[in-house]
């Protein structure tokens, strides 16, 4: 006879308080919306009766977190984790409020409390249960996480058999078994294709991953060596840190561990409002930014009709600095998420944040959940940052957040420079792209995935003292570097053919944004090879500032039976280094006559097959530029003409240099013909412009004969839906007519999803984790 | 805290300061006196008597007007755009690439955005030619208000300053 065991349904206590883990947070809640504080907390005691022992904590619990991060990563193989570092590792208290992160990818910082609070709220500890020595692995983007390629594990840490936190490790793994390979891919376009995905399983017990999620998980992905040592990473971090904490109250005591487990959190709330007083500016900024979603094109092949459209995110954020050092970031008028990989959850939102904000406004060790309470954020049930459809895919969130944020770089940028901390002052962000993904079998015979994390190296925003960095950083990630090529050939069967800075891809200004670069690559020694394209290529998110231009926009450059075999072999020319001039190609002059050459703006495309030989331009963006070109330094733009960050013509056109060049190739620019030029410029801007009002006059007769692309028009609809108030403001400005509306179904275009819609909520025995105003 | 000299500020606002000044001022808590000697450094610079209230940008600037002590937005050349609490850029002058014969003035080919997507907006003075904004929106969309200071509330409760009179 078949005897069930109805134990784990009981009630397990494991706060030894009599309450469960769900009515314990909610008394935090409470008592947090009560006091304006976190937990109650009005006084930081511990802090303030003993500074020293409370730094002290503060330093060995950061320390080890940071120590296990770096030691940890020497075990994994993938180059993503092994050279970009994109892993972190993050302490819980026992509600899943994040005390403390490690360095590296602290959008975390809140992916994994997500993970732990549907946990809470969801009843684990009764069933699955949860108990010392667990492990619980998460990577469903529809309760938190960012993408389906980070992946956590998640350990509950013990005290003489009481829970009183949990620790998290997240790798970012190169592929998840998506429809087409790579980790953050575009073949798919709702979550059923986005890979393998894990709802906060149970993965362990008695710190033993279980056999059958090994032998499920391996097989579930093309990469299971790279994925079992990322696991392994993650495992062995959570471990270290564990034991870390054991160490920790060994010799502090618990209740000395317990009170900075809940009062950092207080002091991080403080800390940003503190901050925000400090460098801010109260008042209303308000940016917005798009990105272009051009899915119409015969290279986006995806198995669904109504996938086939162009569309474009919508992220306009009114920024609301308030006279007690809060801030409110309110996302109303967003479009509405789509059918691709684009989405993000709000928690994506909300705590990926802090990997921009640490950047700028929180430059410290003390990242943790204080800093979201201290925010308002507003993002409406719906749009592209908080889906209401269970059916979104997420397989690249980042495309639209770090789309999102530059929005809020802008604002912060117009703060500081107001304030004179001119210092701080960032135009933005790159768009961190292209993504170099594919797969096939590789240069050792195996079923392999690539995705090249070149991209963690783009251009920066420009300041308002100095140009941005060159293909030096990426928002996602503070420590992100581009990684030695001989490293990225062993791990790609793509031999590098050049690496270059590329020029004019930085935006133009006072003080330019930094430029991107560009790597030539070459298929070599793989078979029945893949390869796609992922990044901005018909609209650019990243604004210049304050007279500055956006960065350059994105083109994708590939070339198929090129015939480079038999050059190679003869001794022929070769296509080498950078695609110095698109509006004048070079590298055709080195490919046979019969090579097929795709060069285009079309940025996003899905897996197409790639022979031995064939080509791919990897272009990595440049950042936003800052102040009017024609106040740039003539010795700013000679240095640049001479190191071929940007090409003669634009010097002239868009800075007004007046130089020379000598029989070596040397660029000299002449002040005092540069100064007379620039004033004959600005005379050139007044004949060629018109009053503002004047303009706007024409704009809202193209507005009401609905004169704009598909892709325009579909945009301002899906707002238009979802916000009464956006669809208000619109009207307004453009004074139409109150009976004036663009619908999605007058478009034309398919509109699944424009009306019917089912959350996650819906589903039985669910509860979702709400952490924003919707 | 860091403090800074009156030249120092002065230097920053040149963009002529060493690097290791400017990498302490990065890596330092925020010295409380900058918005003090940044203004005054900027209003020794202006060719107007008019007083800075709040820089907007390099060239812009919501100023006391010196006759009439209302508060207007207006360009280092002395061009009035408006009342501050107005979009300036609706008293602007634009030019709208809105081709790509005028995107690829700016940017070599395929490197500047379609504009059937997106556009560049160029806002000029109307007196000096002086480009103070450049947005990249896509046909149709307002034009921004991008910033309403708080003015009042950063000069007394954060600044401990007196608040400039304002007719």
């Amino acid at each position: 006879m078949n005897m069930m065991n109805k134990n784990e349904l009981g009630f397990a206590d494991l706060l030894k308080n009599g309450q469960t883990l769900k009515q314990f947070r909610d008394g935090i809640i409470e008592r947090t919306q009560a006091s304006g504080c976190y937990n109650g907390i009005e006084k930081l005691e511990f802090r303030d009766s003993d500074p020293i022992g409370y730094e002290k904590l503060f330093s060995k619990l950061r320390g080890g977190l940071v120590h296990a991060r770096e030691t940890a990563k020497k075990i994994a193989a993938s180059p993503i984790v092994e050279q970009e570092g994109e892993l972190c590792f993050t302490l819980y208290n026992a509600v899943g409020d994040c005390v403390l992160t490690s360095t590296g990818i602290i959008i975390h910082v809140g992916t994994m409390g997500a993970a732990i609070k549907y946990m809470i709220e969801n009843n684990w500890e009764a069933n699955p249960g949860i108990n010392p020595g667990d492990m619980f692995t998460n990577n469903d983007c529809s309760i938190g996480n960012v993408h389906p390629c980070d992946i956590a594990t998640i350990v509950p840490i013990f005290w003489e058999g009481r829970l009183i936190g949990w620790v998290g490790g997240v790798t970012h793994v190169i592929d998840t078994g998506s429809v087409t390979p790579g980790s953050m891919s575009t073949g798919q376009t709702q979550r059923f294709g986005d890979g393998y995905m894990i709802t906060c399983r149970k993965t362990g017990i008695n710190d033993e991953p279980l056999r059958d999620w090994l032998h499920e998980s391996q097989r579930s992905v093309r990469t299971p060596k790279y994925w079992i040592l990322d696991e392994k990473t993650r495992i062995a971090g959570c471990h270290m840190i564990r034991e870390l904490v054991e160490d920790v109250i060994r010799a502090d005591g618990i209740e000395a561990y317990e009170k900075f487990a809940y009062e950092v959190i207080e002091e991080g709330r403080r800390g940003l409002m503190s901050r925000i007083k400090a460098m801010t500016l109260p008042g209303k900024y308000r940016k917005v930014s798009f990105v272009d979603v051009p899915y119409k094109h015969e290279d986006v092949q995806v198995s669904n009709a109504f996938a086939k459209l162009d569309s474009i995110m919508h992220s306009p954020c009114e920024m609301t600095i308030k006279p007690d050092g809060k801030w409110r970031l309110d996302f109303e008028g967003a479009s509405r998420w789509g059918w691709h990989t684009f989405n993000a959850h709000q928690v994506a939102f909300t705590s990926g944040i802090w990997v921009m904000m640490c950047q700028t406004l929180v430059p410290t060790q003390r990242i943790n959940d204080g800093a979201y309470y201290a925010t308002e954020f507003r993002l409406p049930k719906g749009t592209w940052c908080n889906p209401d459809d269970r059916r979104t895919g997420h397989a690249y969130a980042w495309h639209f957040l770090v789309s999102g944020w530059a929005a809020l770089w802008r604002g912060l940028g117009q703060s500081y420079f107001s304030r004179g901390y001119l210092e701080e002052v960032n135009a933005g962000n790159a768009n961190t792209s292209n993504w170099l993904q594919g797969g096939g079998i590789n240069q050792d015979g195996e079923i392999h995935a690539v995705n090249s994390f070149e991209a963690s190296s783009c251009g920066t925003g420009a300041c308002a003292v100095k140009d941005g960095l060159n293909h030096a950083a990426a928002i996602w990630n503070p420590e992100g570097d581009m990684g030695d090529i001989e490293i990225w050939e062993m791990a790609e069967p793509l031999l590098y053919l050049g690496r270059n800075v590329k020029a004019n891809s930085g935006g133009y200004g006072k003080y330019r944004g930094g430029c991107g670069f560009e790597t030539l690559r070459m298929v070599w020694n793989a078979q029945d090879w893949t390869m796609f394209f992922m990044g901005n290529g018909f609209m650019n998110s990243d604004w210049g500032l304050m007279g500055g231009y956006p960065s350059a926009t994105g083109y994708r450059f590939e070339a198929h039976k090129t015939g480079l075999e038999n050059r190679i072999a003869i001794g022929d020319s070769l296509p080498l280094g950078g695609d110095l001039d698109p509006s004048n190609p070079d590298y055709e002059r080195h490919l046979d006559a019969t090579a097929t050459v795709k060069r285009d703006k079309q940025c996003i495309t899905t897996e197409d097959c790639y022979a031995n030989h064939d080509l791919y331009l990897n272009y990595l963006r440049g950042g936003p530029g800052f102040g009017d070109p024609i106040d740039r330094e003539p010795k700013a733009i000679e240095g640049d003409l001479n190191q071929k960050f940007l090409l003669p013509e634009y010097a002239e056109k868009v800075y007004g240099a007046v130089f020379t060049q000598d029989a070596k190739g040397v660029f000299t620019v002449d002040a005092a013909k540069t100064q007379a030029r620039r004033a004959v410029i600005r005379k050139e801007r007044l004949a060629r412009a018109l009053p503002t009002r004047e303009w706007m006059k024409e704009e809202r007769e193209r507005i009401l004969n609905k004169h704009a692309s598909i892709q325009v028009q579909h945009m301002f609809a899906t707002s238009f839906a979802l916000s009464e108030k956006f669809t208000q403001q619109f009207k307004d400005f453009w004074n139409l007519p109150a009976d004036w509306l663009v619908r999605e179904e007058e478009l034309g275009v398919p509109s699944y999803g424009s009306k019917h819609r089912m959350d996650l909520s819906l589903l039985p025995d669910v509860t979702t984790v709400v952490q924003v105003e919707e | 805290m860091s403090t800074y000299t009156n030249e120092q500020v002065a230097h920053l606002v040149e963009g002529t300061l060493d690097w290791e000044t400017t990498f302490r001022m990065l890596s330092m808590p925020k010295d409380h006196s900058r918005f003090e000697q940044y203004v005054a450094a900027l209003q020794a610079k202006v060719g107007f008597k008019d007083k800075i209230v709040l820089p907007l940008g390099p060239h812009l600037y919501i100023v006391q007007s010196a006759k009439t002590k209302e508060w207007v937005t207006q360009c280092d050349c002395g061009h009035v755009f408006a009342d501050y609490r107005e979009n300036w850029k609706l008293h602007a002058a634009i030019y709208v690439r809105d081709t790509e014969e005028a995107m690829t003035e700016v940017y070599p080919k395929l490197m500047a955005p379609d504009t059937q997507w997106q556009v560049y907006r160029e806002y000029y003075c109307p007196t000096c030619g002086t480009m103070h904004d450049v947005e990249a929106p896509t046909p149709w969309y307002p034009v921004i208000h991008d910033f309403e200071p708080d003015i009042e509330a950063f000069y007394k409760d954060w600044m401990g300053l007196p608040v400039p009179e304002r007719a």
